[in-house]
């Protein structure tokens, strides 16, 4: 059962007003102020939003009603914003009605008595609603400063911060509450409110509790004036200098549409696009403020070549061309080339990682999952996530809001998908969508959405899993989505149950990546056991199907090792060479593995947008575009295709596609593409697969190993933290959750404020904080928030570690 | 019409007496008689009872209590709440603070009759902040109503349970608002919520909701006690029965007068001792500072809803603030300018810069600076914050100066020519024979 509950809802009842004179149907309950813009009509407002709830206090949206429908009137001016329509309610705006019309002057002159008027100097000026809309219904000159003795403007100190990226200018603002508004009803971050009164009330925090949200940099993109700015933005240019493109955010899965505001090659800002079926107009500061990674001091700019001498050296394209071909056909020779690619990716560049494995390099050995993975996984994927999407019934946001319950498994929406956050929690207010959180303790995300915790140790995923299906006070059923995070991957039997639960329940099942480009890769083929648009390795139909579709008489047809077995063969010398994109060895499953792997392989090629351990212990180095410098797909967790446009032209910068379609013509197998455009026609002319689907055989559960010494590892990313991504925008970072290690209460009063785990790997130490319901035995770190990773300095998530008080 | 020569003292009549805040005076007096006829009656024939005998809102807004009562949807499953609104604060208004330090077991009776009419297991007391003496006065009547097994569990076997909160405000003039008492109620910043929702569907904690003014409430007991008929019989043909008349200013004696609605000020001065020896109105407010100012020609008009509508003002809480010749009307407009500058909550932009305007050019003005123009301009501004605002506060900041602009315009433009205020300021005070004996 995979079609979407309740989706056919009832025609939408209508009622017929009249505005301005011109009769309009519009959908019952509809406001006022947005059935004057169904005739065209643009009632100044303020505080109105139309994804926040109605506040009516700025009143700059006055309009006269005449008839509110029952024959009576209303004697005075109403604030179109608030009121519902009517059948036969008639409406006078400002396009018509003197009242309506002196009432807004009037209320436009009050708001501008107490504001600064400093547009000059003011970020906003030149976008702003206040001064637009002061032209179109204000008076050009004020009586304020020739009245009684002269007008005094109310003035306060200039901007105090909200949180160290977030400032509040409180002579500019109008006090409409949107910002205050977001906070509370959008993230459920109410950490700003109103504070004083009358003409000295202001946006306020609390001494000790500045406004740290993930989400806080929307405030200052709906603030109708320029009283909220960022560190990162205020005083760097004006909004007519700006050109503005739109984009998609490359954070993470979500595919968050975006625009990037650019002036002379440079980009200056990034705002939220508006898409209503995707992140409709909100996005993560991460999404907002993380774009200064590609313009940091070691952004690569040019090919290297490594020297016999052993030091890399600058080179021209065609002579590292050459080199990396030669040396890739002689690692060939000597056991083979492995392909490890990353998380940003776009699907243009993941396919031409795919076609370069199997027609250059003649191999399987491709795998984008640069983080613990599993061959369960790889299966769950070929199975039930690849080639499905909205158009074929695929979960998507919509479905959240549509869903009765929502399980969360391996998956924290708040760090590691914050527009399927947004949309939880929106599901969760306004449509009594229950979420159920299988985590080790409740989340401040999880709270937020007012979600259920099904207290689990990480490895226990698949019991708490089995226990869902008829369970009587959260059973799931076939109106249930269960949303998959990738982190699922590391626990045996975890996927397994997953789809043997969707299959016996009816319930819809969605994958959710952290990256932006991994179901692109996926979709492409960058795994060893698929080739692009979902053919399996193993079908010898799909082989040739793909293998026609590029021109070659065969594909291999061996399956191909997947990340830490090409990472393993490189160590031992089985594999000689590797081809390496955007891989931060960090990431991998096992770092020190990942780096003596690369040590030791007798040929590296690695493409990257900026110097790092990889290059500099690369043969070849390819310098490649960063994704605002070129066109192309993310594919998001819904399986929605997100096509942008570059958003900067720079010749010199070229994408993966074209740096493998250079080293693939050196090696005598040209790919036939050398654009993003001609790439994407292949991808259509290729299509997915219509064959039978990859089909997966169950893993069982590992057994519980209760009687094991030390704590079970729970970790993930934090939406903010050091990924190499987010660098570049101090302010950004300052705003980051802190390093702390989440420990059950008892524990806590155990070994106090610091606690120092150990690991396989090694020791951490980090201030602890007890936390009431985390599940007996296991501690929770954040997976990049301090020295070189969990992964590097201390265990594999879900292993065993042992924790002591204080410092180590 | 009533008769309207003589006091009629219901809500008043136990001020007099000796520790009549005590529950033993109070019952000794009558007092709890009303609450176990009522818990003997059908709910809805107190409703009935309330609704017959036309009682209004006695906090300035007049509407009939029993309707407001009735509006309450009884099938509702959520818990419904009555709500005292003792947050007063209204310039001149001085009526339900006197009454609970005086009277608490009036209110208290009132409150749990009315609770038991509207199923409202829970009634809350929303007390002013700064009047901490009648906070504890409520207080320690609320304790000895429970010790006496008025209220509790089971009040008097009926199997009717109630609860009474006192809740302190904490000073601030929008609390007197019913919606912004409501969130203050519930711990929020005190701002006025939008409506609809109405609180009788949705009030305190999202629940069916009534909200009266101390002394409707503290009406209620007599109403029971004596009947509609009775009520009904006082005061004019709409607005029935009796209320407090609080005359302050220039009088000779200031105070509360209970009298039926429909009274008039000649009548109510007479009964106070006229207007301070020597002098002449001038002008006065009906009902605080947020209705209309009147004058002299005004003496006569009956004061109650209708009397008061059709001279453009509103009888409000009866708060009359009498002002003899000696007064500057500019002055004193600018200090009541003044308190709502100072108590707008901010929500909304007429009151919140509206108000901020207002002072300053209503000071210019005061002090000699300005010019006619500046005249028209107020009027304008008060036009665009009237019934622009959020709710009635600004609304109520623009009475004073607009009615005052209307019947003292002349005293406006003295100002101006004489370069500040022609009157002496002294002159006005209590303490002005002092000073002129004394040459200053």
């Amino acid at each position: 059962m995979t079609t979407t509950p309740e989706k056919a809802a009832a025609p939408v009842e209508t009622v017929t007003v009249t505005i301005d004179g011109v009769q309009v149907d519009v959908a019952k309950d509809t406001l006022v102020i947005r059935a004057a813009e169904q005739i065209g009509v643009q009632i100044p407002r303020f505080c109105d939003h139309p994804l926040l709830a109605p506040a009516g206090a700025c009143r700059q949206c006055l309009v006269e009603v005449p008839d509110a429908g029952n024959g009576r009137g209303f004697p005075k001016p109403q604030a179109s914003c608030t009121l519902p329509v009517a059948d036969g309610m008639v409406v006078n705006t400002q396009a018509t009605s003197e009242v309506a019309d002196k009432a807004q002057q009037g209320v436009m002159e009050f708001l501008l008595i107490n504001h600064p008027l400093d547009c000059p100097v003011c970020d906003k000026g030149g976008e702003c609603p206040l001064q637009n809309q002061a032209m179109s219904n204000g008076r050009g000159e004020s009586r304020f400063v020739a009245s009684g003795s002269g007008g005094v403007k109310r003035t306060f100190p200039k901007p105090i911060n909200l949180s160290p990226q977030v400032l509040l200018d409180r002579e500019r603002c109008i006090v409409c509450q949107r910002c205050t508004r977001f906070a509370e009803e959008i993230p459920g971050d109410p950490f700003i409110a109103l504070v004083e009164r009358g003409a000295q009330q202001q946006i306020g925090i609390a001494p000790d509790a500045p406004f740290l949200s993930y989400f806080a940099g929307n405030t200052i993109q709906i603030c109708p004036v320029g009283a909220l700015t960022s560190e990162s933005y205020r005083f760097r240019s004006r909004p007519f200098d700006l050109v503005s493109s739109p984009a998609v955010a490359e954070h993470d899965a979500c595919g968050s549409a975006i625009r990037v505001d650019h002036r002379r090659g440079k980009v200056m800002r990034r705002l939220a696009g508006n898409d209503p079926e995707v992140n409709e107009e909100w996005i993560t500061d991460k999404d907002r403020f993380a774009f200064t990674y590609a313009v940091e001091t070691d952004r690569l700019t040019y090919p290297q070549v490594r020297d016999a001498d052993g030091v890399l050296r600058p080179a021209s394209w065609p002579e590292a061309f050459t080199v990396a071909a030669e040396g890739l056909a002689a690692a060939r020779k000597a056991g083979g080339v492995g392909v490890l690619t990353g998380g940003r990716l776009t699907g243009e560049d993941a396919y031409a990682y795919s076609k370069f494995a199997r027609v250059a390099l003649g191999t399987n050995d491709i795998d984008f999952r640069a983080r613990p993975h599993s061959a369960e996984e790889a299966e769950f994927l070929a199975a039930h996530v690849v080639a499905t999407g909205p158009e074929g019934g695929a979960v998507t946001y919509t479905d959240l809001e549509s869903a009765a319950s929502v399980v969360l498994v391996g998956f924290e929406p708040e760090d590691e998908a914050g527009a399927i956050f947004l949309r939880l929690r929106k599901a969760a207010l306004h449509h009594h969508t229950r979420v159920l959180g299988i985590a080790p303790y409740t989340t401040r995300g999880l709270a937020k959405t007012h979600g259920t915790l099904l207290p689990t140790a990480p490895g226990d995923e698949p019991a708490t899993l089995a226990t869902l299906h008829d369970h009587a006070a959260h059973g799931i059923d076939s109106t249930s989505v269960i949303l998959v995070g990738e982190r699922l991957a590391t626990v045996p039997g975890a996927l397994s149950a997953v789809a043997a639960l969707a299959a016996t329940s009816g319930a819809r099942m969605a994958w959710v990546p952290r990256r932006a480009g991994d179901r692109g890769a996926l979709e492409t083929g960058c795994l060893p056991t698929l080739l692009p648009g979902g053919r399996p390795v193993d079908d010898p139909q799909a082989r040739v199907d793909a293998a026609t579709a590029w021109g070659v008489d065969s594909l291999p047809e061996a399956a191909g090792r997947d990340g830490d077995a090409i990472v393993a063969a490189l160590g031992a010398g089985e594999l000689a060479g590797v081809v390496i994109g955007g891989v931060d060895p960090a990431d991998t499953t096992d770092p020190a593995a990942t780096m003596a792997a690369l040590e030791q392989a007798a040929f590296v090629v690695a493409l990257d947008l900026r110097a790092s351990d990889v290059t500099r212990m690369a043969d070849v180095v390819f310098p490649v575009a960063p994704v605002v410098d070129k066109a192309g797909t993310y594919v998001n967790w819904e399986g929605r295709p997100r096509t942008f446009e570059a958003v900067l032209g720079s010749p010199s910068s070229l994408p993966d596609l074209r740096v493998l379609a250079g080293i693939a013509e050196e090696l005598g197998a040209p790919l036939g593409f050398r654009t993003v455009a001609e790439v994407w026609s292949q991808m259509e002319d290729m299509g997915p697969w219509d064959g039978p689907r990859a089909t997966m055989t169950p893993v069982p559960p590992a057994p519980s190993d209760f009687d094991a010494d030390g704590l079970v590892l729970s970790s993930w990313k934090q939406l903010l933290d050091q990924g190499t991504m987010q660098d570049g925008d101090k302010h950004l970072a300052a705003t980051a959750r802190p390093a702390i290690a989440r420990v059950t209460r008892t524990l806590f009063e155990a070994v106090g404020p610091t606690v120092t785990l150990t690991g396989d790997r090694g020791s951490i130490t980090l201030p602890a904080e007890p936390v009431d319901d985390m599940v007996d035995g296991v501690v929770w770190v954040p997976q990049n928030s301090s020295g070189l990773g969990v992964l590097t300095d201390l265990a594999l998530p879900g292993s065993r570690v042992t924790i002591s008080g204080g410092n180590a | 019409m009533g008769s309207v020569d003589t006091l009629t003292p219901v809500l008043t009549k136990d001020w007099g007496t000796d520790r009549s805040w005590t529950l033993p005076v109070y019952e000794s007096r009558g007092g709890y008689a009303s609450l176990k006829k009522a818990l003997t009656m059908a709910q809805d024939d107190i409703i009935a009872a309330v609704k017959d005998s036309g009682l209004r809102g006695r906090g300035g807004a007049g509407f009939p209590t029993g309707m407001k009562w009735s509006f309450i949807p009884q099938d509702n499953p959520k818990p419904k709440y009555l709500v005292v609104n003792a947050d007063e604060s209204e310039p001149g208004t001085c009526k339900d603070t006197p009454l609970m330090m005086a009277s608490p077991h009036l209110l208290v009776e009132g409150v749990i009759i009315s609770s038991f009419a509207i199923r409202a297991n829970t009634a809350f007391i929303y007390i002013r902040g700064e009047i901490l003496h009648v906070i504890r006065r409520v207080q320690a009547a609320v304790a000895e109503a429970y010790a006496a097994g008025h209220l509790g569990k089971n009040i008097h076997g009926s199997g009717y349970d109630l609860d009474v909160v006192v809740h302190a405000g904490a000073g601030a003039y929008i609390c007197g608002e019913e919606t912004a008492l409501l969130e203050g109620l519930e711990g929020r910043r005190g701002q006025p919520r939008l409506r609809p929702p109405f609180p009788a569907v949705a009030g305190l904690y999202a629940s069916p909701t009534v909200i009266n003014n101390v002394e409707s409430i503290a009406s209620v007991p007599s109403i029971i006690e004596h009947g509609a008929e009775w009520f009904s019989a006082m005061g004019t043909e709409k607005s029935k029965g009796y209320g407090i008349f609080s005359l302050s200013g220039h009088v000779t004696n200031p105070g509360q007068y209970e009298a039926p609605l429909g009274i008039t000020l000649r009548e109510l001065v007479d009964l106070s001792g006229g207007i301070r020896a020597g002098h002449q109105l001038k002008f006065w407010t009906p009902g605080g500072s947020s209705t209309p100012l009147l004058t002299d020609e005004h003496l006569d008009l009956p004061l109650d809803f209708e009397g008061m509508a059709d001279a453009g003002t509103m009888l409000g809480t009866r708060a009359i603030q009498l002002f003899d010749e000696t007064t500057c009307v500019v002055r004193a407009v600018l200090r009541w300018t003044e308190f709502y500058k100072h108590e707008s909550c901010g929500k909304c932009t007429p009151c919140r810069e509206g108000t901020w305007w207002l002072v300053q050019t209503l000071a210019a003005i005061e002090q000699g600076k300005g010019q006619e123009s500046d005249l028209d301009l107020l009027l304008d501004q008060c036009d665009n914050i009237l019934g622009r605002s959020f709710c009635a506060l600004g609304d109520g900041a623009t009475s004073p100066i607009s009615s005052s602009i209307k019947y003292f315009r002349d005293e406006y433009l003295a100002h101006l020519t004489h370069g500040g205020c022609p009157l002496d300021p002294a002159a006005s005070t209590v303490w002005a024979s002092s000073l002129t004996r004394s040459g200053a």
